[in-house]
């Protein structure tokens, strides 16, 4: 059987410029292999720089793949022409982390929801104005605020009319990419809560991006943890959350603020990931706080280690 | 101990659809030397307008203050001219911001913009200025400071850039430290350091730091004293530990469960999300603002002002609910 959407060895590379035409590659996405069932909901978190939000863009194709594949249903998406994704577009949709400007500022709601339905040349005019409210009591709003211009919302409500839009061309696949991060946490409870309702209801997939590991537990069954462009560990979110087991995740883990938790000093390693990494051994090695030799030399690979929770990590 | 800063029944408004908006009603608070006050509530709860009340930097100047005092060190601030504020800026109060990238100058580098701050407000030489900007960046933990000081802002990370900015604003000694929201913009990790970093300023120079959040997270981890805004007014002041432990206010409570956490619970629960939004300050109001989304809004609630409860060790509560809301109930 093959997976619902499934992801193969995606890489991108992307080549830097600097004076006097001297590159430097930066490995976005190192070898990227995920596959998702229907209905399921991956969540993805990890630092900025790791890659995550490079793995959206690619599987909207906003950005091309160096090398690698993706498929949906069977049927490859990274290397179609334009013409031929036409139609495949409609079935994976994106929400993207800032509603101030991914919405634009000179089109009304209405114009926003609709727009996507007359490029796929679906439904009459009326028929599309009539689906645009319908979508926009889904996602919780007025059907009144089809006349109303972005600016007129709050930044919660933006990300409504974003989902939204999203939905106007009845995807099986949602990419949320961060969409709560720039949220109030009220708000993000709401959002978070209308996404798990919309999930429910029209039987979507979603692939949810985010750098907080507490809430990706409220969207998804699966977590994935990236680092510098590469899975270091996937599994069930709860067994994610309740037993890490590579030492970065334990790391997030930690920095997650909680009421009621006490705050743990970081480590003085620790510093910011970049894009690059190193020719071998492990890519955590800088940062780990249980490194040796062996992680130095030789690079782990995913590894099954309880059910369905692979880890690549030699110090297990 | 005398509180460096003392804001009482600080009223502000601003020019609003219908005529002046009251932004801020009534905002009264204390800060001691060494402690560190968490600023909580959604956004257009004042908390920003708060913090530019005390820095004199309400947009319209001072005419927005109207009514209220504004004690730093036991010097009024309300009144103050943009000239006499300009010794107190930077130097005795200083400020960070949620997006270093539009407070740092892109065209200068981070050497420029540190010893400038240093030779205007200490008056010491560039060579001088220059040491202490390294001093200074190796105290919030920055590894090449030699190399950090030459490099334009472009050039740092998200991260980095905070640390500069919190390294500028330390520069000084204030005795003041506003923060507004400095890690929103971050990952988790590095919001731990920025976190750790504050700790460290407010441990080791006693500086008083009024930290700005909409994340009661952050805010339980970094301070000592908690005061929660809704719709301009203050909802509840008091010990970090008390309000959190049994909030006082409708709000706080609802504002608590609506953080995500992952220690209890399944996954795919659903989170507490605060029905309707923050009142448009423009709109009359009447009663508690917090009413109509409040689940123990009473007939009482709607028509008059709640009035201030102690309810013992410095935590007060502006709420009609006699000792305020108790736990398990409403709000789960």
């Amino acid at each position: 059987m093959t997976a619902f959407l499934e992801i193969k060895d995606l890489t991108k590379t992307f080549t830097l410029k600097g004076f006097f035409g001297k590159k430097t590659d930066v490995h976005a996405l190192n070898g990227i292999s995920l596959s998702v069932e229907k209905g399921e909901s991956l969540g993805i978190v990890g630092e900025s720089g790791c890659g995550k939000s490079t793995l959206a863009n690619l599987m909207v194709r906003l950005e091309e793949p160096t090398s690698g594949d993706i498929l949906l249903d069977g049927i490859s998406i990274a290397h179609k022409k334009e013409k031929e994704l036409r139609k495949l577009r409609s079935r994976i949709q994106i929400v993207f982390q800032d509603p101030y400007s991914s919405l634009s500022p000179r089109m009304t709601v209405e114009q926003i929801l609709t727009e996507p339905m007359q490029v796929m040349g679906q439904y009459t005019s009326r028929e599309r104005t009539e689906r645009a409210s319908e979508l926009l009591e889904l996602v919780g709003m007025r059907s009144s605020s089809l006349r109303k211009y972005p600016h007129e919302f709050s930044g919660g409500q933006r990300q409504r009319i974003s989902i939204a839009r999203a939905l106007t061309t009845e995807p099986d696949i949602l990419i949320l990419d961060e969409p709560t991060s720039a949220l109030d946490v009220s708000v993000q409870a709401q959002v978070l809560n209308l996404l798990t309702d919309i999930r429910e209801k029209m039987k979507l997939t979603y692939l949810f991006i985010s750098h907080n590991l507490a809430v990706v537990k409220y969207i998804s069954d699966r977590t994935a943890v990236m680092y510098k462009g590469r899975i270091v560990e996937i599994g069930p979110s709860l067994s994610i959350l309740t037993s890490p087991m590579h030492p970065y995740t334990k790391e997030l883990l930690a920095a997650v603020p909680i009421v009621g938790k006490p705050f743990c000093p970081p480590r003085e390693t620790a510093h910011e990931t970049g894009g690059t990494d190193a020719e071998r051994g492990c890519i955590y090695y800088d940062r780990c706080p249980i490194k040796d030799e062996k992680c130095r030399r030789e690079r782990p690979v995913l590894e099954e280690r309880q059910e369905d929770h692979e880890v690549s990590c030699w110090k297990l | 101990m005398e509180p460096i800063l003392q804001v009482s029944h600080l009223s502000v408004s601003l020019p609003g659809k219908n005529g002046p908006a009251p932004i801020l009603k009534d905002i009264s608070f204390s800060l001691k030397q060494g402690e560190i006050l968490g600023l909580v509530g959604e956004s257009g709860s004042g908390k920003s307008m708060t913090a530019f009340a005390v820095n004199q930097l309400l947009p319209g100047g001072g005419k927005s203050i109207t009514g209220g005092s504004v004690l730093f060190a036991g010097e009024e601030l309300t009144g103050k001219t943009e000239k006499q504020m300009q010794t107190f800026r930077g130097k005795d109060i200083a400020m960070i911001f949620q997006e270093p990238m539009t407070c740092l100058n892109p065209v200068f580098t981070v050497k420029r913009q540190m010893t400038d701050v240093i030779m205007i407000h200490e008056k010491r030489s560039r060579k001088e200025a220059e040491i202490q900007a390294a001093d200074m960046l190796k105290k919030v933990h920055i590894r090449d400071p030699e190399r950090t000081l030459s490099c334009y802002p472009y050039e740092l990370s998200g991260g980095m850039r905070q640390r500069v900015m919190i390294a500028i604003a330390l520069s000084c000694s204030p005795r003041l430290l506003i923060a507004d929201e400095p890690t929103t913009a971050l990952d988790v990790t590095v919001q731990a350091q920025i976190i750790f970093l504050l700790q460290e300023a407010c441990q080791e120079s006693g500086t008083g730091i009024i930290f700005i959040s909409h994340d009661l997270g952050v805010v339980s981890q970094l301070c000592s004293r908690i005061a929660v805004m809704y719709a301009g007014t203050m909802a509840e002041t008091g010990p970090a530990s008390e309000v959190l432990k049994a909030p006082g206010h409708p709000y706080t409570k609802a504002l608590l469960a609506a953080v995500p956490r992952f220690t209890s619970g399944g996954v795919r629960d659903r989170l507490y999300a605060i029905p309707g939004m923050v009142p448009d300050p423009s709109e009359i109001q009447r009663g508690c603002l917090f009413a109509p989304r409040c689940p123990h809004a009473m007939d009482i609630c709607r028509t008059e002002h709640p009035p201030i409860q102690n309810l013992g060790n410095q935590h007060q509560v502006s709420c009609f609910l006699e000792k305020g809301v108790s736990r398990g109930d409403g709000i789960s």
